[in-house]
């Protein structure tokens, strides 16, 4: 390799790197919103038919059109995935299609034909079909999004602790699909997601909700939907920490090296105390941290379920590996793997204070009065996108330089036949199509959001197939 | 002859040829109804009838594309890997153009002023145009064939993959796009829309089959020898002319559909008969060639796949035909009538809910 080349070749890599970080984080912003909703406007149609009661349906309107809004970024976003695996990182394309493109076909097959067939049904339905028939196309569109979520994160569990594969020929290929299906990493990151996905929406219906409650606007629908919100996000922010809890000792076992890196703890330790706050130069790699706030004992009680339990530091890990996989540099960035894991944690830790609150207040019957609590319940709306966003960058920035864990790495996975140019316009293209959209998204859903729900109408409009919904 | 047996690299190859064959069909029409959207649509009322058409369906055929790339990923990876990173900035221009145009349909409706509904129409318009183009350029491109090494590796520029052929190939997957959705608009809509809908399938049919007969004869002395691809792709070229037969008719619509929904499965059809056992061919050299063999995953990853794709497919076509059976009314004007701009913008500007649109007593669209 002459030198000239070099420099290009890591070009590639670092632009590839930079779309998929960017196009992946944005896409999960829309994702987790549109997971939660759709279950919420279930329940909300469910409660209108089972109850009789129009605000219910008021409610079920109101949020549906947020949900549309939603929906539509996320599906097109989504898009953008499926083909950049194949356009930016056909080596990895290559070297795991046999086993990763299966749920990927699945979730085609499964999910995405159910939940986008079915919307149009749910959008364009309304009056046109049996009351019955319609609220099953909403749930639908729910098991759809569920569906979704599950093959797309067991197959990037894959990636995180590959299973049920042997490689030929250099490649991976698959020898067990209920080995990857049914991976424990692939179960617990679906329920952690499934739970994050409940917390999303249930903010947002709730900081909604208390936006029109704090005006005084419609209280008695938002004071309904407040408290279904808070119903949801009391178990759903518990849920969520608890899963996650499960999900760092597994991560102990199959990716210690992140798990070390998220503490920034260096060296191997019995008796390891869970680092708070911890500073250290700015590098990649720094090798040590100049200041580490700690609960004593309390990482060796949450990783091994004991007090002395040994948590192995990232030097040990380096040499194993070292060991293992040859000469090479195996610690991930750790400033970023341990204040996204902190960002998750911490800001997972305020969310559940925030809904044991909202649970007490709905409780007391006094969430439709306290304006505090509403004012913060506002200001809660964008917490659980940063902690998406932060619990993603821990778990893919944590398993660096890997991009499946002890198989590939990132650098070997990135497409070589595409000129450096080429992929320069393509991140170029997407952060500028990407940043209009969201101005856009954001604008619009502010206005509907601001916005009353439609009164409800007299039976005789009822009856009509009006395109309440549509365009 | 071709050389023909039924393994299960054959069964995928087959079964993305008809995920294909969906696709183009019905984005087909979608896509062309995007792109007649600012002909055929005289004021806003029109524009919203036309989109309405497609409404409930354009999410749904979107996902046969994302389904036929997801499973050429799990059964020809490598295939999946040469084509995408081969075909990078066509693929980018189709992608960009997918993410916007899912998001104008939505957001079109979500404002009352005429600039912004004026935008995002112009968007549907160009979106729909690009990836009707552009996969008729990348699926004649396997079989035209691109620069690719011993290592499955693209080894050409942008240039290989905008050859005349390929650029044919392109103009058949346009106008047949545009022709379906002029068709598909007749069948929809009513009174004067569905007249110009009309007619411009009238206009539309005699291109799209010349621009297919060009291309089939190219097919047949230019690129390949296979007798029965060919044949296929004579009698596409015969359904679009006939078309032009069906569409001068009164009261056929459903009809015509029928026969370029047909014409459009017999072109991609003819073409990946035309392909197998190749995937991709490479014009650097014979060996080099991408065929379902050497580019597939292992037989049970196919095996698993088949399972899957065999006891899905049936209840995703199953549910598809429910909602186009469901939304099989025409859609017309009178439902709009009433929603317009000037409840909106008053509404708008007192910062309240929408009042209800004063909705004139409509009878439900029958057919």
């Amino acid at each position: 390799m002459t030198l000239d080349i070099l420099p290009l070749a890591d070009a590639a890599l670092d632009i590839s790197r930079w779309q998929f970080a960017l196009t992946t984080i944005y896409h999960f912003l829309f994702v987790p919103l549109t997971i939660g909703l759709a279950y919420t406007l279930a329940i909300m149609q469910t409660f209108w038919l089972r109850s009789g009661d129009e605000q219910w349906l008021r409610l079920t309107r109101f949020f549906g059109k947020l949900f549309l809004i939603n929906f539509a970024i996320g599906v097109a976003t989504g898009l953008v995935q499926e083909f950049q695996f194949g356009m930016n990182w056909s080596e990895y394309s290559r070297f795991v299609g046999d086993v990763f493109g299966a749920p990927l076909a699945m979730e085609g097959l499964m999910a995405f034909f159910l939940e986008s067939t079915f919307i149009g049904l749910w959008v364009f339905g309304w009056n046109r079909l049996k009351p019955g028939f319609h609220l099953a196309t909403i749930w639908l569109v729910a098991i759809g999004t569920t569906l979704s979520a599950y093959f797309i994160l067991a197959a990037n569990a894959w990636m995180q602790d590959p299973v049920g594969y042997e490689l030929v020929n250099g490649k991976a290929q698959m020898t067990n699909i209920f080995a990857v299906l049914f991976n424990e990493t692939a179960l617990l990151a679906f329920f952690h997601t499934m739970a994050a996905a409940a917390v999303t929406a249930g903010f947002f219906v709730l900081g909604v909700s208390a936006f029109h409650m704090r005006r005084g606007q419609d209280v008695q629908a938002f004071g309904r939907s407040a408290r279904l919100a808070a119903a949801i996000v009391v178990p759903a922010t518990v849920l969520v920490m608890l899963i996650g809890d499960d999900f760092m000792r597994n991560m102990v076992n199959r990716q210690p090296m992140k798990v070390a890196a998220a503490e920034a703890l260096y060296d191997t330790e019995t008796k390891a105390g869970l680092s708070l706050f911890a500073v250290a130069p700015l590098e990649a790699n720094p090798g040590e941290t100049t200041v580490n706030v700690k609960i004593p004992y309390l990482l060796s009680v949450l990783a091994t379920n004991s007090f002395d339990g040994e948590v192995i530091g990232i030097n040990q890990l380096q040499a194993q590996y070292e060991q293992k996989y040859g000469p090479g540099d195996y610690v991930p960035p750790v400033g970023v793997v341990y204040w996204g894991f902190r960002g998750m944690v911490y800001i997972g830790g305020l969310l559940m204070v925030i809904a044991l609150w909202a649970g007490y207040l709905a409780w007391k019957g006094k969430i439709t009065t306290n304006r505090t609590f509403q004012k913060v319940a506002i200001w809660s709306i964008p917490l659980p996108f940063l902690a998406n966003t932060a619990g993603w960058i821990y778990t893919e920035v944590g398993r660096q330089p890997w991009v499946v864990q002890g198989l590939q790495r990132t650098a070997d996975g990135v497409t070589t036949a595409v000129p450096v140019w080429q992929m320069g316009a393509a991140l170029g293209t997407f952060i500028a199509i990407y940043g209009i959209l969201i101005i856009v998204e954001f604008w619009l859903l502010k206005r509907y959001a601001q916005r009353l729900p439609d009164p409800v109408r007299d039976e005789a409009e009822r009856s009509e197939p009006v395109p309440a919904m549509s365009y | 002859m071709i050389d023909f047996q039924l393994d299960l690299q054959t069964f995928w190859f087959l079964a993305l040829a008809f995920f294909w064959v969906g696709y183009l069909v019905l984005e087909g029409f979608d896509f062309g109804v995007g792109m007649l959207l600012p002909f055929l649509g005289k004021d806003d009322t029109d524009r919203r009838v036309i989109i309405n058409t497609i409404g409930p369906h354009w999410d749904g055929n979107e996902v046969w594309i994302i389904t036929a790339g997801a499973g050429t990923f799990a059964a020809f990876p490598e295939w999946y890997a040469t084509l995408f990173s081969a075909y990078f900035l066509p693929l980018l221009l189709i992608v960009v153009s997918l993410v916007v145009r899912a998001v104008a349909f939505e957001y079109r409706g979500k404002h009352h002023t005429a600039r912004w509904r004026g935008n995002w129409d112009k968007a549907i318009f160009v979106t729909s145009l690009l990836p009707a183009l552009l996969w008729g350029v990348a699926l004649s491109g396997l079989l035209h064939g691109v620069p690719i090494d011993g290592d499955k590796q693209f080894t050409g520029n942008f240039f290989d993959l905008v050859q005349p052929y390929a650029l044919v190939g392109g103009l058949v997957t346009l106008t047949l796009c545009l022709l379906c959705g002029a068709v598909f608009l007749g069948m929809k809509t009513e009174d004067d829309l569905r007249e110009r809908a009309r007619t411009i399938s009238q206009r539309l049919a005699p291109i799209a089959a010349g621009v297919l007969l060009v291309f089939a004869l190219w097919t047949a002395w230019g690129v390949m020898d296979e007798v029965i691809p060919n044949l296929l792709l004579l009698i596409a070229a015969t359904g679009a002319g006939g078309a032009v037969v069906l569409t001068t008719g009164r009261q056929n619509e459903g009809w015509t559909f029928l026969v370029v929904a047909l014409t459009i499965a017999f072109a991609v059809f003819g073409l990946f008969v035309q392909l197998y056992p190749n995937v991709m061919v490479s014009s650097t050299a014979e060996a080099n060639n991408l065929t379902i063999y050497n580019s597939s995953s292992g037989d049970y990853t196919l095996t698993v796949m088949t399972i899957v794709a065999l006891l899905m497919l049936p209840i995703v076509l199953f549910y598809q035909a429910v909602t186009y059976y469901v939304f099989r009314a025409r859609v017309g004007r009178a439902q709009f009538e009433g929603l317009g701009q000037a409840v909106g913008e008053v509404a708008e500007k007192l910062h309240v809910a929408e009042p209800h649109p004063p909705q004139a007593r409509v009878d439900p669209p029958t057919e």
